[in-house]
């Protein structure tokens, strides 16, 4: 055990659990989920907000399976492992609006960090744009971080704190199994579950579950982290992460060339759009919102997974953000960048740095 | 007598560059870091030994004393 242990925490294991994500993520694709967006962490989140009705735009509304399976295979391993440490208290209220305008930029782009190098490795151009928008974002927080910013210490808290959002994901899990009618006294949704669009593209869910817990397990192993990657690096000068970043960047390139999913260009690409100022804009203000939280959209969720409460409010921000971002118009869609969607990046990146700038206090 | 750092409860990339500060101004000597995850053990550890000090660790229950040394 302890060799499996220390195995994942070296350079080969992060490489090779970057390779496995990079691989059965464009896999998804060929088994059902929408292309370029085998996992998208940003999207699937958005596609639960729609099944439970917090938007309603009928074409991304499911229950995605990988996002509980990513919940319970880092809660596995965590307890296995013996890592599994509940613990609340870091600025909850902070990390929930941290994710809600995480969420408004990653859906004016139209993807998490994860699907920004699945778009890259399908020759999405556009997905240059976010890449750059995302590294810019995680640079601001980087400077923030260097100046003091945090949010503080939490604290070790009872076991039923962290089996709170596994809880809430294996309610979800039912949902989607049982698919009740809640809506208009039963008579309608929600649950909704799209009859068409990106929301009705899916794997068969045990597939999907399983892939999600092995990634998930896997996860919570390496501490694998897109953001994480991206900071370490101007930070630190720490390419650990970044060779796992890396690693499902040529994974999923190589797997979708053998699949025939690689199509280069800008135009036409799926569920994608070609206004680079806001695909950039959007990632500054995802990726500074991910830094100033401390992980990307997966991470929190291996986080949440091993107990972190305010992971778990993170995550929580992310799916109310994505309910807003399709209610007021915010998200993009293929057509182009949603009629308020510049502006809420604008007062999203106001109230980051209005976050980056205060909590500066020194840490006791 | 080694200097203490207390990185309990932060969570990630806090330990890490509260114990490269300290690394940055010691210079050298001894540095004793409390931690309670896993993650920032790993990252502790890995940041030391890219910085050239030697590294021990001593769990202790629910968290880790790290003993970190530079002649």
């Amino acid at each position: 055990m302890s060799h499996l242990k220390s195995f994942f925490g070296t350079r080969w294991g992060i490489v090779l659990v970057g390779a496995f994500i990079g691989v059965f993520a464009a896999l998804l694709q060929k088994w059902g989920n929408p292309p370029n967006m085998g996992v998208c962490v940003a999207c699937f989140e958005r596609d639960i907000a729609g099944a439970l009705g917090l938007h309603r735009v009928d074409v991304v509304q499911y229950i995605r399976p990988e996002i509980i399976g990513f919940v319970f295979g880092s809660l596995i391993s965590a307890y296995i492992f013996r890592e599994f440490r509940p613990r609340v208290g870091s600025s909850p209220i902070v990390r929930f609006i941290l994710g809600f305008f995480a969420m408004i930029g990653a859906l004016v782009f139209l993807g998490c960090p994860w699907r920004t190098l699945l778009r890259l490795s399908a020759g999405d151009g556009n997905a240059i744009l976010g890449l750059s928008g995302l590294i810019v974002g995680v640079g601001v927080g980087v400077v923030f971080l260097k100046k003091g910013y945090n949010l503080g210490r939490n604290q070790v808290t009872y076991s039923s704190v962290g089996w709170l959002l596994p809880l809430i994901m294996a309610s979800l899990f039912a949902f989607l199994v049982f698919a009740p009618l809640m809506g208009d006294g039963g008579k309608s949704g929600p649950i909704f579950l799209s009859a068409k669009g990106p929301g009705s593209m899916h794997a068969p869910i045990i597939v999907s579950l399983i892939v999600g817990l092995a990634i998930g397990f896997l996860a919570q192993r390496t501490r694998f982290c897109t953001m994480g990657a991206i900071r370490d690096i101007i930070l630190i000068r720490d390419f650990h992460l970044a060779s796992g970043f890396l690693a499902l960047l040529v994974a999923a390139f190589l797997t979708n060339l053998i699949l025939g999913q690689f199509h280069a260009g800008f135009e036409g690409q799926p569920i994608a759009h070609t206004n680079h100022i806001w695909n950039f804009g959007g990632m500054v203000l995802a990726g500074l919102a991910f830094a100033l939280a401390g992980g990307c959209p997966g991470r929190q969720l291996f986080l949440a997974g091993e107990g972190d409460g305010d992971a778990a409010m993170f995550v929580l921000g992310m799916i109310i953000g994505a309910g807003f971002a399709h209610n007021l118009s915010l998200a993009s869609s293929p057509k182009g960048v949603g009629l308020y969607g510049p502006a809420a990046v604008i007062i999203g990146l106001l109230i980051c740095l209005f976050i980056g700038f205060t909590m500066r206090e020194k840490v006791e | 007598m080694s200097e203490q750092l207390d990185a309990r409860g932060l969570s990630c990339p806090q330990p890490v560059i509260l114990t490269e500060k300290m690394i940055e101004q010691l210079k050298k000597g001894k540095l004793e870091v409390l931690v309670d995850t896993d993650t920032a053990k790993e990252n502790i550890s890995r940041l030391a030994r890219r910085k050239g000090w030697d590294i021990e660790i001593v769990p202790e229950g629910k968290k880790y004393r790290m003993l970190l040394n530079k002649e």
